[in-house]
């Protein structure tokens, strides 16, 4: 069997994994634009910041390719796939034949038209580890940084400089910060622990027009700035999946398999949607465990073998300046609240399942309401009040508890 | 392979099993030295409520969620250990969000994480709890 992922990240490895579960000696080759070992991008923050390093970074040894024979093409990008033919064009002219396909391609930057942007002489985006080598080579002292997005890349980033820079403002169109993971009061708290550490917040406004080193904004104001960051949001690479025929939405659209329409062709990761249990809909999840598990899922489905990805949900560990969040699922339901002045906590239930999270400083255990999600375990088959109190096992039955611990069933 | 089981009805919620772990993880070879004055941060921790107790470490999956769901790689199996490469961690905390027995936690200063590693990668070589449990509450044994 001949396999070919185009793409070197997390969906790509979790492919790669699940072929060798199955597979030993099929032909694999991975084909990436990114000349580098698979690194983790959420890791170029840390970069900056220097928790982390180029060596400690790479997401999986050295050895990986090696040790699992995988061929990896790397510096080159495939332009084109020939689905009738079996084969993948590449940039440099040549050609890759396969057996079957998976589509790793994940996602780009989204950078709005936004007028005057020519003039900027110092703009960037933050996914890639290029991008932070970049945005490294301008940071000093004296900068004054705006960034144009306050989601998790966007923060993420500001996070990652803030000792590097002189200032730091972020201008959103939204209201609230943090928006696709918080309720109001999560942000609110997120936001209040931000600005103490010394970013500024322009919410509800934009640009309306760059002018070199000034931004004029909606609002009426005008900012300096030496440095631009945009992170708006990402969307999904689909375009050499939809040019051969694949079903495409906002993602390249793939079922329990993680196969696509197509046969042989898979997708996994942030070029795909897949389908989220916790509101029975078709999304891109842009997270990384989920392109984990998708790419080996169809790694190991590719082989002929049977694992069904059908778990999924949105769900996020992230912290700021030493406040962790955890949330997890959908908000929609009957709402359990917890707040004081450092920690809150948040658990929605519908229909006897838990559906969703939210944990701000106590994060801990936070994986027991995970699971609960995950699985669509009744909550009438637990004690849903020591759930509310705490994660904890306590809240199972004994019997649920031996297999769980004392191995009375695996 | 040999993993750590718990059986709740012969446990004592004695939280011996918690210091024997500060201890062997502790680095130190004096108990009293390792332990005294401090607020220990075990990787095995007693849950008890109402005459119930039992103690939950991490259950070295076959399928380990963790694993998988790690965004460094600093997580992996090892013959079946579930380590953590504390030089790559940096503390995002997906493992606490995904592991559904919630038995990995941050490390004392939050900046990695900690989990159990069967006393693999200290002195001990075996595991501490059990070897200290005075009920066989905890053993560590092939299923």
């Amino acid at each position: 069997m001949n396999y070919v992922v185009i793409g070197n990240s997390a969906a790509a490895v979790g492919c790669i994994e699940g072929i060798r579960t199955a597979d030993k000696t099929g032909k694999i080759t991975v084909i990436s634009s990114e000349p580098y070992h698979v690194y983790s991008r959420p890791l170029i923050s840390y970069l900056i910041y220097g928790k982390t390093t180029e060596q400690n970074m790479k997401y999986r040894p050295d050895s990986f390719y090696e040790a699992n024979g995988v061929t990896p093409i790397l510096g080159v990008t495939a332009t084109k796939v020939d689905y009738e033919h079996k084969k993948v064009i590449l940039d440099n002219g040549s050609e890759v034949s396969f057996d079957k396909l998976l589509f790793a391609t994940g996602s780009s930057p989204f950078v709005p038209p936004m007028a005057g942007l020519d003039e900027v002489e110092h703009k960037f985006t933050f996914m890639k580890l290029d991008d932070a080598k970049a945005l490294q080579t301008v940071l000093t002292k004296e900068s004054r940084v705006l960034i144009i997005g306050a989601g998790l890349i966007g923060l993420k980033c500001a996070e990652g400089i803030l000792s590097k820079v002189k200032e730091i403002t972020v201008v959103d169109m939204a209201p609230r910060i943090l928006p696709s993971i918080l309720d109001e009061v999560g942000s609110e708290i997120m936001q209040k622990h931000i600005e103490e550490q010394g970013i500024k917040f322009l919410l509800s406004d934009s640009v309306s027009q760059f002018h070199k080193n000034t931004a004029e904004l909606k609002s009426g104001g005008e900012l300096g700035f030496d440095i631009l960051v945009v992170a708006v949001g990402v969307r999904p690479d689909t375009k050499l999946a939809a040019d051969i025929g694949c079903k495409v939405n906002k993602g390249i659209l793939t079922d329990a398999h993680c196969a696509t329409n197509l046969d042989g062709v898979y997708a996994a990761g942030d070029c795909s949607e897949s389908h989220d249990i916790s509101i029975d809909s078709y999304r891109v999840l842009a997270i990384l465990p989920n392109a984990y598990m998708q790419g080996e899922a169809a790694g190991i489905n590719m082989t002929g073998g049977e694992k069904r990805y059908d778990k999924a949900i949105p769900m996020n560990a992230i912290g700021f300046f030493g406040l962790h969040v955890i949330t997890a699922g959908s908000y929609d339901g009957e709402a359990y609240v917890v707040k004081t002045e450092k920690t809150y906590k948040k658990i929605i239930s519908k229909d006897n399942v838990l559906k969703g999270y939210i944990l701000i400083g106590d994060v801990a255990r936070a994986g027991i309401y995970t699971s609960l999600i995950r699985e669509s375990t009744p909550l009438d088959t637990i004690d849903y009040d020591l759930i509310k109190e705490k994660p904890q096992l306590m809240a199972f039955t004994a019997t649920d508890r031996a297999a769980k611990l004392g191995g009375t069933e695996e | 392979m040999k993993r750590i089981y718990v059986n709740e009805k012969w446990c004592l919620g004695c939280h011996l099993c918690e210091y024997n772990c500060a201890f062997a993880n502790s680095g130190s070879d004096d108990m009293v030295k390792a332990l005294k004055d401090v607020h220990i941060n075990p990787r095995i921790k007693i849950e008890e409520s109402q005459g119930i107790s039992f103690a939950v470490s991490c259950r070295h999956c076959t399928e380990p969620l963790c694993v998988k769901s790690c965004i460094t790689g600093a997580l992996s199996a090892d013959n079946g250990v579930i380590e953590v490469n504390k030089d790559k961690c940096v503390g995002c905390y997906t493992c606490i969000m995904i592991c559904p027995y919630g038995a990995i936690m941050p490390g004392s200063d939050g900046s990695v994480i900690q989990k159990c590693e069967l006393c693999t990668n200290n002195s001990f070589g075996e595991p501490a709890c059990v070897k200290g449990c005075p009920n066989k509450a905890i053993v560590f044994e092939e299923r």
